[in-house]
């Protein structure tokens, strides 16, 4: 793994390390050779590691107060919000952590779009992240059923409903999922279960995105290979970490700002009624961050072909690394790609804001176009750009790059042309 | 300055997230009313919070529970703040079922702070039946359960009229603007001078509007202060932190030419 064997001054460090090499993990972390020009978009990593720890350490002091029983989880919630010391707050950090968790996820995601990151040779990274990403739509999911109002109640049991468009055995998984004829006191008990569960399955795989990373190193904005270690590269202590720190700091004011001053504004306030089996809400919305699947599932009129649309949509991604058919990663050197990735920022956001609304006139129809265009966008449009689109030159190095003048002049240039066609 | 660009970028991103979740079903505006509990350093107004109570026990506790609400909520820090001897008055001027005592036998005693609320309908089933088959939801957590919140439930208590022109009411229905569907099955529930305020505030029906909104905005965040309090000192503690990180981040990249 490391580049340069390492030994341990002390002697017991050298015994010890000879047995578990923690010590050279620890050393090859610390030195780890990493682009000096990443930008700030390359600081999300990092945040989410830290949105993962405080999701983690938060649910584990709920669930000591927490009672996942049907008739008893609402009143134990509004227990931990009067009764449990600082309960408020441990509730309020986790429900707006996960949105903070997505907003960071989806930073992360557009800008490996961006940049090319998820192409050769970081490929199982970029896989790697999309299982990450499904388990966190399965964790977050699970978790809003938790207080067991009237969204957590109706949002499980329209999910759950999907399955049941499996041909010939859908119906029959729906009820084992449930545990029952319907979403109750099994459902319950067993997605509290999976939603303590899943959040180590996903630690684990972090390990195995941030290993796989380790393996060729970072992309960069350049998206040329460099040479590690060099001039062009700089280790990761305590260069990125003070980069890193800085970055998080300010993801934690807007954090904080949510948690103290609008908790409640990202979530819905239906779910500030008990679950009724009796009484449907008017609208029955998922959290914001599902509302694009939301919107690709309700855009087509055939059940089973909605859902196939919508898992479509994410196991899309994991075959990008070879929809993509451009040799040259990085959306700097690629003027065509650029305005389409914009294009494809603008369709989700798009999506997103119809998945919110009722799926009826207009907005069913902004719905479909948008839906298409998505696919159109992984299947049509990135294939016939790799083999048509005109590139221009890329630099040699991070520091020596063909045009003369400073690497980072080169691409903030760039950058202001990207500006000026937005514009 | 391209860095501050991308930062802004980020906030204006989480801006367009916050409002497309936001999806708007048109209501007429909410009446306007100040809220002291707003802003960053929000706090609730302590005298409208205790004649609040008075209008909820006096008026809305004949048909609303507040089930999660206990007789030492009223004494403690951040609410309406009675005096520990006022609270304890207050509990025991309800009774409750108790037992069983050591012969067997349930009994009725005056309530004490450790108490929940007293429930004016022993359940559901019995409330239905009381008011035309309609529910009066629980009020422990009603601000945060409707969109609009306090607005909503302060428009909604001065939102009763007559219904325009075509449209027809059934018995025991009222009209209402405010409410979704402008139809109601609660009754206009106050009026001025319906009851008599112990401190001497004229009793006017935006008045006691106001006070029971408040109490219930309380009574849906009864940590709001402590909230506020500990956010001003949270966030303020982070962006000294993030300053003096900055100074130090742009010191260490000084060693190397690359812009940080």
């Amino acid at each position: 793994m490391s580049d340069h064997e390492y030994t341990p001054s002390s002697k017991f460090g050298k015994w010890f390390n000879d047995r578990l090499p923690l010590l050279t993990l620890a050393n090859h972390l610390t030195d780890y050779p990493t682009p000096k020009n990443l930008n700030y978009w390359w600081t999300f990593g990092g945040i989410l590691t830290f949105c993962l720890i405080t999701q983690i350490v938060t649910g584990l002091v709920l669930a000591m107060h927490y009672i996942a029983h049907a008739d008893m989880a609402f009143s134990s919630v509004e227990h931990i919000m009067r009764d449990v010391n600082y309960g408020w707050l441990l509730r309020y950090v986790h429900a707006n952590g996960a949105s903070m968790f997505f907003l960071a996820v989806y930073i992360h995601i557009f800008r490996s779009l961006f940049y090319g990151s998820y192409k050769s040779p970081r490929e199982i990274i970029w896989i790697l992240g999309i299982i990450i990403y499904l388990l966190m739509m399965a964790a977050a999911f699970m978790g809003y059923v938790l207080p067991w109002g009237q969204m957590s109640f109706w949002g499980a049991t329209v999910i759950t409903n999907l399955f049941s468009a499996i041909p010939l055995v859908g119906e029959s998984i729906t009820t084992w999922l449930w545990g029952g004829y319907s979403v109750d006191n099994p459902t319950l008990t067993r997605f509290f279960t999976l939603h303590y569960l899943i959040p180590f399955l996903i630690l684990g795989l972090v390990v195995l995105h941030i290993w796989a990373l380790h393996v060729p190193g970072n992309n960069n904005p350049v998206g040329i290979d460099i040479k590690k270690p060099s001039k062009d590269t700089v280790p990761f202590h305590p260069y990125i970490v003070i980069k890193d720190a800085f970055a998080l700091l300010m993801f934690c004011i807007v954090f904080a700002m949510f948690v103290f001053y609008q908790p409640n504004i990202l979530g819905h306030a239906d779910n500030y009624i008990e679950a009724d089996p009796l009484v449907t809400p008017a609208h029955i919305v998922p959290e914001w961050y599902l509302l694009p699947f939301y919107a690709i599932l309700r855009s087509v009129p055939d059940k089973l072909m909605g859902v196939v649309a919508m898992l479509s949509a994410i196991l899309i991604l994991a075959a990008l690394p070879w929809l993509d058919t451009s040799k040259v990663r990085s959306a700097v050197f690629r003027p065509l790609f650029r305005q389409f990735y914009w294009i494809l920022v603008a369709d989700v956001l798009i999506l997103g804001y119809v998945g919110a609304m009722p799926a009826e006139g207009l907005y069913l129809l902004i719905a479909r176009v948008a839906t298409a265009y998505y696919f159109a966008h992984f299947l049509i449009i990135l294939p016939v750009l790799g083999w048509k689109e005109k590139t221009t030159p890329l630099p040699l190095s991070i520091t020596e790059p063909v045009l003369g003048g400073s690497p980072n002049f080169a691409t903030a240039k760039s950058d202001e042309k990207i500006e000026k066609t937005i514009k | 300055m391209r860095k501050l660009k991308n930062i802004f970028f980020v906030l204006i991103f989480s801006v367009i997230v916050l409002n497309s979740s936001n999806s708007a079903e048109k209501s007429p505006p909410f009446l306007e009313t100040k809220w002291t509990f707003k802003g960053l350093f929000g706090k609730f107004d302590r005298a409208s919070l205790q004649r609040g109570y008075q209008v909820y026990t006096e008026v809305c506790a004949s048909c609303h529970s507040m089930k999660y609400l206990t007789y030492r909520n009223l004494a403690e820090k951040g609410g309406p703040e009675f005096s520990e001897v006022e609270a304890k008055a207050i509990a025991a001027s309800f009774e409750v079922t108790d037992g069983p005592d050591s012969t067997g036998e349930m009994f009725v005693r005056p309530a004490k702070l450790s108490d929940k609320f007293v429930m004016p309908y022993a359940n559901e089933q019995e409330a239905k039946a009381a008011n035309g088959g309609a529910y009066p939801p629980d009020m422990s957590v009603l601000v945060k359960a409707r969109k609009g919140g306090a607005d909503y439930i302060y428009s909604l208590l001065l939102g009763y009229s007559e219904p325009p022109e075509g449209v027809e009411l059934d018995d025991g229905v009222y009209y209402n603007k405010y409410m979704y569907g402008n139809k109601i099955k609660m009754p206009a529930p106050l009026s001025d001078d319906l009851i008599e305020y112990t401190d001497g505030t004229k009793a006017t029906a935006e008045q006691m509007s106001k006070d029971v909104t408040n109490f219930l905005m309380w009574s849906a965040e009864p940590h709001l202060e402590q909230r506020h309090k500990t956010g001003f000192r949270v966030i303020a503690y982070l962006i000294i932190l993030t300053v003096l990180v900055y100074f130090t981040m742009k010191k260490i990249w000084s060693r190397v030419e690359s812009k940080v």
